[in-house]
């Protein structure tokens, strides 16, 4: 395909790829136990199993992970490189915009090309503010049923104030609902990470592991 | 009783002497005072301290207010087999006025409650059953010509204390659930700025009715309340976390349909709707009916009726989950997220085939 000159830039720095991958795995484990505490599809046999003991364990064990890399994750978009800063996350400049629109043609296949963009496309940076909001949520309402027996200052600061604001019922509702919405951005997350890379050849399925991308001359001025 | 203070109830005899002349021994007396002291979560210690405060303490009047209700309060209370911690309290107390219960009907009655409202102001504990209607200047429940709402701000601001008992009282209950055609409210609501003591359920337990006013009657002040309202002893811990079937929860072993091998084995009633996780109350420990059964020991899951809003927020009772908003009453979330999923899948395959199709005849195109 393209035999361009391509630069090595490093995009994604260490906690950003931390996090991720904390971010991925851990949401892997809370749908998946989640999804069992709230529509238990597997029967024990005997009284001496405990499923329901080790999917809640697993739960809030992943609980705790998301809570911390999401931490990190914020604390390193105000201490970390440009790719990595907040203002990657909102559409501020006209040329985020621009770059906007233009994300936007090529995946309606009204454009053939992506638009230059090195770190994340200005609609992906939306998206992850939005993904960052449903992970806040989550962890607050998660938190607030904890803290039904978790009485402590700590379980009412994380979350139980919430149990204040909503009826128990309506948080875990929408704290199931939510999974379902995180479950969908992932689903397309994959995907497009495939679809750009196939067409950019930047590496960027690669990038979050190594944290490099391959960018040709133009992309880099 | 050092610190108890004085209450000028005209002569009257005290709670042990009334007791007594009903032929309750001290010992059954000394066991009551040890089962309060359990109930109101203190140290066996004070069962003395309890003693001490009834063998002093003069009998409290009492006037029960029903409003819109169904009297399952009264019947809780009423109904029983054999004499009851509940009757032994109750019968001590001077109840006053109980529409009821009483004897007396008509002018009569309303006499007697202005007897107790007026003449024994700031002395007596006013038990208030039912929501109280306000839409309309309450006219959807009146008493002798009055309007509940005025009826209740008269009596419950002139009282030593509040108990609300019951979730109609404490927070409307059922006739303030949707769409609450007489805008009935709480007694807290209908006198705001009151001291009340909220003891919800449908019915109240008795024994926690019996205990708040035990505890009143030994320290002369309100048992610890939750962000709710409720006696912490009472109200402090969540049925799920002390329900006998929660070792079935933690396996993993859940009735999935009434009737079935799970539900014959006594498992967990987790799948078919029970709100034990979302409910605090002492059901599972103090039972009812003289710790006779309770809910879920009966093979039903518990409803949440302790909860505010409960009719509207706990249904549909045989459900784990509200329905989402917007989707219609019988779809669940997860059937709103097999449609999520659904569509994402859908949406990505044909943008996939869509890149397969326009890729291709760009290539085409090119060569």
């Amino acid at each position: 395909m393209q035999q361009k000159e391509r630069i090595r830039v490093y995009t994604w720095e260490f906690p950003v790829r931390l996090t991720h991958w904390v971010n991925a795995l851990s949401v892997l484990g809370l749908s998946v136990t989640g999804f069992y505490i709230g529509n238990p599809f597997m029967h024990a046999v005997s009284s001496s199993e405990y499923i329901m003991g080790w999917m809640r364990f697993i739960h809030f064990v992943s609980a705790y992970a998301l809570l911390m890399s999401v931490a990190v994750r914020i604390y390193w978009a105000f201490a970390g490189n440009s790719y990595a800063s907040w203002r990657a996350w909102l559409p501020l400049t006209g040329r985020q915009w621009r770059n906007l629109v233009g994300t936007l043609k090529f995946y309606l296949f009204m454009s053939r090309k992506p638009p230059r963009t090195i770190g994340h496309t200005a609609l992906a940076g939306l998206v992850y503010l939005f993904v960052f909001g449903l992970f806040v949520f989550e962890i607050v309402s998660g938190f607030a049923l904890y803290s039904l027996t978790h009485q402590g200052l700590l379980w009412t600061a994380l979350g139980g104030w919430l149990t204040g604001v909503m009826h128990l019922q309506t948080i875990r509702l929408y704290h199931h609902l939510a999974m379902y919405v995180i479950a969908v951005f992932v689903a397309a997350h994959v995907y497009i990470a495939w679809y750009l890379d196939l067409t950019e050849r930047s590496g960027l399925v690669g990038s979050i592991f190594s944290g490099d991308k391959f960018v040709t001359d133009r992309e880099w001025e | 009783m050092d610190k108890e203070p004085e209450r000028e109830v005209p002569a009257g005899e005290t709670v042990y002497e009334a007791l007594k002349k009903r032929g309750v021994s001290r010992r059954d007396f000394l066991r009551f005072c040890s089962m309060m002291a359990a109930a109101i979560a203190l140290p066996s210690v004070f069962s003395s301290r309890i003693a001490e405060a009834l063998d002093a303490a003069k009998k409290p009047y009492v006037v029960w207010l029903e409003f819109q209700d169904c009297a399952g309060d009264t019947e809780a209370l009423l109904r029983a087999s054999k004499p009851t911690v509940a009757d032994m309290l109750l019968d001590v107390l001077s109840l006053e006025y109980h529409e009821t219960i009483m004897a007396a009907a008509g002018r009569q009655a309303e006499k007697s409650l202005q007897d107790v409202v007026r003449g024994q102001k700031g002395e007596y504990i006013a038990v208030v059953e039912g929501s109280v209607p306000v839409k309309d200047g309450g006219v959807y429940c009146c008493i002798g010509g009055r309007a509940a709402s005025e009826i209740v701000r008269e009596v419950c601001t002139g009282a030593m204390v509040t108990i609300a008992v019951g979730t109609c009282a404490t927070y409307g209950g059922i006739p303030a659930a949707e769409p609450n055609p007489t805008g009935a409210v709480s007694v807290q609501k209908a006198v705001p700025g009151t001291p009340v003591v909220n003891l919800p359920g449908c019915p109240a337990n008795v024994e926690n009715i019996t205990a708040t006013i035990v505890h009143f009657l030994t320290f002369g002040s309100l048992p610890p309340l939750d962000a709710v309202g409720r006696p912490l002893f009472a109200h402090g811990k969540r049925i799920h976390d002390n329900c006998e079937r929660r070792a079935h929860f933690d396996a993993g072993q859940f009735a999935r349909r009434w009737g079935d091998e799970g539900h014959r084995q006594g498992w967990c009633l987790y799948e078919l709707g029970c709100k034990g996780p979302e409910t605090f109350q002492n059901c599972p420990t103090v039972k009812y009916n003289e710790g006779t059964s309770w809910p879920v020991q009966a093979g039903h899951g518990c409803i949440g009726c302790a909860e505010p809003a409960f009719w509207d927020r706990m249904t549909p009772f045989y459900k784990r989950l509200p329905p989402p908003p917007g989707f219609g009453v019988e779809s669940t979330a997860d059937s709103v997220g097999a449609g999520l999923a659904a569509v994402t899948g859908a949406a990505l395959a044909a943008h996939g085939i869509g890149r397969l199709l326009s890729g291709g005849k760009k290539e085409g195109k090119e060569s």
